[in-house]
């Protein structure tokens, strides 16, 4: 008997357990897939189908908010400054923290400690002396500028990433490279960022989050439709038509499509990458 | 070699050297380094972003303490804070002791928990401001939730939850809660899978329940992740913002405002920019102190 009713509460208490993780799981959805929904509902019934499933999938609404909604220039400009900004991050931050590593240089430590400090003091009104900064050097409404500044931002996590892992990383093949002639630029580019894909892999993952996301600086410098990224135009696009709730669905699925697509194949690198920030928290 | 000659190549090496940081450096400072000080320097003037700056000392400082507006604002910051920080990470930390444990789908549950937290804020905010939309059509609530409510029998329920002030707050904060938590949890789960199980064994053959096994055993092992959170959660949700104008597009003004509200309404609406300074400097502060607290009791934690 008792074993039964270990078997029992065992079967129990695993039970409430997907009940509490799965309704949970499904309020994580539920917005998601109502989203989606009301992207594939036209305007006139949007307001009056309330089945779970609508009767006719209406896919027009994605051409719509592609064409009128201005989305295609959106979408464009998103990927331009994601595929930019993180590219330069990869390279600037990876030659730094080489040197942070490897190299010798008077003020090299302190150097390091203000990027560390930076990543410790949070800055959150700086935004304001950044607006004056940038009109004084006539990089407002720039998409020079709006990378500039997302580089910025992404510089100090990336190079803790890369130094922590080129600090961990074997002296031997440098030391061949450098006995067969290899300069310090070659050892950065042929041998240690070979090595560094791991690192290369988190930051490219973590900053084209962080670039897709972001709102904050895109409202600030980009007043011009034709340069807006999606986020910014997403909040446009509400305030011209604030009742047209499927098209602007569609444009929610879309900038929310690609970034759960990457998340899903790469969401390995995410966690690791997650628990490595807690570390330097 | 003679000895200048010798200074001459340690003097190349080391400018060498430094190249490789130069770029990073560079855009550091002009990005990170000088807004700070200008930050700061804009804050003692009075200026409209264009024109003339006149010196005004703390002036700004001082009107910024009588200012009631501020002031809420960072009550408001503070209260969605406080929300995040009980409601959201006991969640996320209840989630992460039951996926702990041995369970069928572990992986799945932690992919979906963390689909919200990649998700941007407007899309988050827009979402959300469709789901709770007041308005009526045709005799029958357009938005989810009060279509729920009220096909579920609970018509008395049926609320403009974002347009009354009462209510707009908390559901700002739930939301916001329902945007992080899997962040948390993730954090948590890392954690506790870094807890050696013997403790668990040794603890069940000293007689200790499910209650004083998890007291004694897993909230001390978990403190020191316990606190980043906490701090990262404190940092993160006093900052909120986008979620906010996602969600009610400034249209409860006084009764949603945060901190980076008010900061961006002196900079545009009033084009008081030093007055903007102000209030990003003692923001700030705030923020800094708090970390620290924060981190003086994470270091006594781990010294435990």
């Amino acid at each position: 008997m008792r074993v039964n009713r270990y078997v029992f509460w065992g079967m129990t208490k695993s039970t409430l357990s997907h009940v509490f993780l799965m309704s949970v799981a499904l309020t994580c959805m539920f917005p998601l897939f109502w989203m989606l929904r009301c992207a594939l509902m036209s305007n006139a019934t949007v307001f009056v189908d309330q089945a779970l499933i609508p009767h006719h999938l209406n896919f027009g609404n994605f051409a719509i908010a592609w064409t009128k909604g201005n989305f295609a220039v959106y979408f464009l400009n998103s990927v331009i400054y994601t595929v930019c900004v993180v590219s330069g991050i990869v390279l600037i931050s990876s030659l730094a923290a080489f040197a942070f590593s490897r190299l010798k240089f008077p003020g090299k430590n302190i150097i390091f400690y203000l990027f560390v400090a930076a990543m410790m003091i949070p800055l959150p009104g700086s935004f304001v002396a950044l607006f004056v900064l940038m009109t004084k050097l006539h990089l407002i409404n720039t998409r020079f500028g709006y990378i500039l500044c997302m580089i910025n931002v992404g510089l100090s996590m990336s190079i803790l990433i890369f130094k922590t892992f080129f600090d961990k990383m074997p002296h031997d093949l440098e030391d061949a490279a450098r006995i067969d002639g290899c300069s310090k630029i070659g050892l950065w580019w042929h041998v240690a960022m070979p090595l560094a894909r791991p690192a290369i892999a988190v930051v490219v993952i973590f900053n084209s989050l962080s670039v897709w996301n972001e709102y904050i600086l895109a409202f600030l410098l980009l007043g011009d439709s034709r340069l807006m990224p999606l986020q910014r135009g997403l909040m446009v696009f509400q305030g011209a038509n604030s009742t047209d709730y499927p098209v602007l669905m569609a444009g929610l699925t879309m900038a929310a499509i690609p970034i759960i697509m990457v998340y899903l194949f790469m969401q390995k690198n995410i966690v690791k990458g997650l628990s490595s920030g807690a570390v330097v928290g | 070699m003679d000895q200048k000659a010798k200074n001459v190549t340690i003097f190349k090496d080391n400018l060498q050297n430094f190249l490789f940081v130069f770029p990073a450096f560079a855009i550091f400072c002009v990005f990170y380094i000088y807004p700070f000080y200008k930050m700061i320097n804009l804050s003692f003037y009075d200026w409209r972003g264009i024109g003339p700056m006149h010196f005004i000392g703390i002036a700004n400082y001082k009107e910024l303490m009588g200012d009631h507006l501020w002031w809420d604002s960072i009550g408001h910051a503070g209260y969605i804070t406080l929300i995040a920080l009980t409601f959201q990470n006991a969640l996320a930390f209840a989630l992460a002791i039951v996926c702990d444990r041995e369970i069928r789908m572990k992986r799945f549950y932690r992919v979906i928990f963390f689909i919200p937290p990649v998700l941007s804020e407007v899309v988050v905010g827009l979402i959300w401001n469709w789901i709770l939309n007041p308005e009526m059509q045709n005799g029958q609530n357009i938005g989810l939730l009060n279509h729920f409510l009220y096909t579920s029998g609970l018509p008395q329920m049926v609320h403009n939850w974002l347009g009354d002030p009462k209510t707009a707050l908390t559901t700002i904060a739930i939301v916001h809660s329902w945007k992080g938590f899997g962040w948390g949890f993730i954090m948590f789960l890392a954690g506790l899978q870094t807890i050696d199980k013997q403790l668990y064994e040794a603890a069940r053959v000293d007689g200790a329940g499910a209650w004083k096994t998890f007291m004694n055993v897993t909230v001390p092992m978990m403190l020191p992740v316990i606190l980043v959170v906490a701090i990262l959660t404190i940092l993160g949700s006093m900052q909120v913002f986008v979620l906010i104008i996602a969600m009610v597009n400034e249209g409860l003004v006084n009764h949603t405002d945060v901190p980076v509200t008010r900061i961006f309404s002196a900079m545009q609406n009033t084009n008081r920019f030093g007055y903007a300074c102000s209030e990003a400097v003692i923001f700030g502060m705030i923020l800094v102190c708090i970390s620290f607290i924060m981190k003086r009791l994470s270091d006594k934690a781990k010294q435990v």
